[in-house]
């Protein structure tokens, strides 16, 4: 039954506390202490987050679901279950609720679901492209990977690129308007990375237009890529089959059988 | 207790279409069976025809609940009962088969397929779909009903559960024919159609442009529905419709509801049955006795 990628979940919603919350820029670190989760989640697997007061009855008397994230880091607890950490950027009232939490308030929180990255492919180097919020599984990947990778990360400004902080000096970055490392998308740097040398796996995960290119990047040169989808969806863990994606195979769940999907599955992103 | 003359654990089953067990167990692994959340398992519903489904989106979040328009997904019937069926009857709880046909003759060869299979202990015919030659949504119409029912009833001796619609101006009317005709039970209420626009072209947000609303913003019309079938039909119900909590089951149980199920919670909380059933055993609720009014 068990899959190598894919850590099993507690079957039920549990509450966990929020640590505190870090200003990174245009985007907040979010940590929290699961109780009963495991300690081990698998870089791209996710989690789905909702404050236990205050989710829902404000203005627009929304949100209702939960919101779905990749972790950015997971820490064992010595008291049992993980610390984890989460970035969210503030796009509608469910991460703008999200964001704006303190330390001791109520987080439901479900997971770790979906399956997460593959290893490299033997005898390749990992090439990391993240963009945007985006680079949050990257960072527990690159963690995992240790000095063996190489980190690509794009922003649209050098607000959002305070989050490649997180990766400390290990990783190149591009910025859209140029105000924070190079000028221009991070596909520029990759098509040379790998043009350079194409015995590389790519694992990326940033918004659709950037994994397109990602995509169609490695599928020009042979390459194989990983993309870390996102889709909005109501239960993450494959009841409401609401999160589907076109792959070569027909629609699939992007939460369940992905939401790490290889390249080849996947004829263009949308 | 029982339904229809199937042992149940307890009065608190999912909504066919919001749980998909085999998806969870990969998930969640065998803790799902351990502490499976349903005392009996509806699938969700199966076609004869295999489908893809619709087009994303399939979501829209809206105050209180949700629209979805997800266009019935499945492995058609033969998938279902060489690859479903033998990993469903690993859950342990009796299991309830949702079926729809577009013909007579596609929902008769679906209730004698599946109804064949000893692992199913029921089937539900979701009749929220039209009849292709009249155009007529089946399950809004009390004579379209009662001639699905009717068509499929001598092919299983096995119950059969009626999903009825609310998109009718009398469901008791609908209730009433399905009894008649041969169900054994109702179930209600199915989504009410919805639909959203996307906030900057306005253009219908769903692939399938329509969708289907559910969840607590539903549940006032669902416990008038149930109220309303109660008191016309003599039949066991199960109760849905944005049941959220063991005060809203209890709600259920005493508009004439014998069971209730589960469905948009579960999406918040795969545990969310089990709570449920316990907040309803605390609150010590029973059902209220029916004393149905002459029928018709």
């Amino acid at each position: 039954m068990a899959e190598p990628h894919r850590t099993l979940a507690p079957p039920e919603r549990r509450v966990a506390e929020v640590r505190g919350t870090r200003r990174l820029g245009a985007y907040d670190l979010i940590t929290a202490r699961d109780p009963v989760g495991p300690p081990d989640p698998r870089p791209g697997q996710f989690y789905m987050l909702a404050a236990g007061d205050g989710w829902g009855g404000g203005a627009g008397e929304r949100p209702f679901l939960p919101r779905a994230f990749s972790h950015a880091a997971a820490r064992p607890h010595p008291g049992g279950g993980a610390e984890l950490d989460f970035l969210l950027e503030d796009v509608g009232p469910g991460t703008h609720r999200l964001g704006e939490m303190g330390a001791g308030e109520a987080l439901m929180l479900l997971g770790p679901l979906g399956a997460g990255f593959r290893p490299p492919v033997h005898g390749t180097r990992p090439l990391l492209v993240g963009g945007g919020v985006g680079v949050a599984p990257l960072l527990c990947l690159h963690r995992e990977l240790g000095a063996d990778d190489q980190v690509l990360l794009g922003f649209r400004s050098g607000a959002h690129a305070a989050a490649a902080e997180l990766f400390g000096d290990g990783a190149r970055v591009v910025t859209e308007d140029g105000s924070a490392g190079s000028m221009g998308l991070v596909t520029e740097p990759l098509a040379a990375e790998l043009d350079g040398d194409p015995a590389a796996t790519v694992f990326s995960c940033g918004p659709p237009a950037m994994l397109e290119a990602v995509r169609a990047l490695c599928a020009q040169r042979g390459v194989e890529c990983q993309l870390a989808l996102e889709s909005g969806m109501a239960c993450g863990f494959g009841a409401c089959f609401g999160c589907v994606v076109e792959t070569v195979a027909g629609y699939e769940r992007v939460c369940v059988d992905g939401p790490v999907f290889a390249g080849s599955q996947l004829a263009r992103v949308v | 207790m029982e339904l229809c003359g199937v042992e149940l654990g307890g009065p608190v089953l999912n909504a066919s279409g919001t749980f998909d067990a085999i998806a969870a167990r990969r998930v969640f692994g065998d803790a799902l069976l351990e502490r499976f959340p349903f005392d009996a398992f509806v699938s969700k519903t199966v076609t004869l025809a295999p489908r893809q489904g619709n087009p994303p989106p399939r979501l829209w979040e809206t105050p209180a609940g949700m629209i979805n328009s997800i266009g019935l997904p499945n492995k058609g019937m033969d998938g279902f009962l060489a690859q479903d069926l033998p990993e469903l009857t690993q859950l342990g709880v009796p299991l309830i088969v949702s079926v729809m046909g577009f013909t007579h003759d596609e929902l008769a060869a679906l209730v004698e397929g599946v109804g064949a299979r000893e692992e199913v202990a029921m089937l539900e015919l979701n009749v929220s779909c039209p009849n292709v030659e009249s155009g007529v949504l089946v399950g809004a119409d009390p004579a379209e009903t009662a001639a699905a029912v009717g068509a499929v009833r001598g092919r299983t001796t096995k119950p059969l559960v009626v999903k009825l619609s609310p998109s009718s101006i009398d469901p008791a009317a609908v209730a009433v024919a399905a009894q008649e005709a041969g169900a054994d039970a109702l179930s209600l209420i199915n989504t009410l159609k919805g639909m959203a626009l996307h906030p900057q072209t306005r253009r219908p947000w769903l692939g399938g442009e329509t969708g289907g609303a559910s969840g607590p913003a539903v549940r006032a019309v669902a416990l008038e529905q149930v109220t309303a079938v109660a008191g016309r039909t003599t039949i066991p119900i199960v109760g849905m419709g944005g049941i959220a909590s063991g005060q809203d089951a209890a709600d259920f149980l005493a508009a004439g509801a014998e069971v209730v199920a589960v469905g948009t919670e579960s999406f918040r909380d795969p545990g969310a049955g089990r709570r449920i059933a316990a907040e309803l055993a605390a609150l010590g609720a029973t059902g209220r006795v029916r004393t149905p009014q002459a029928v018709r």
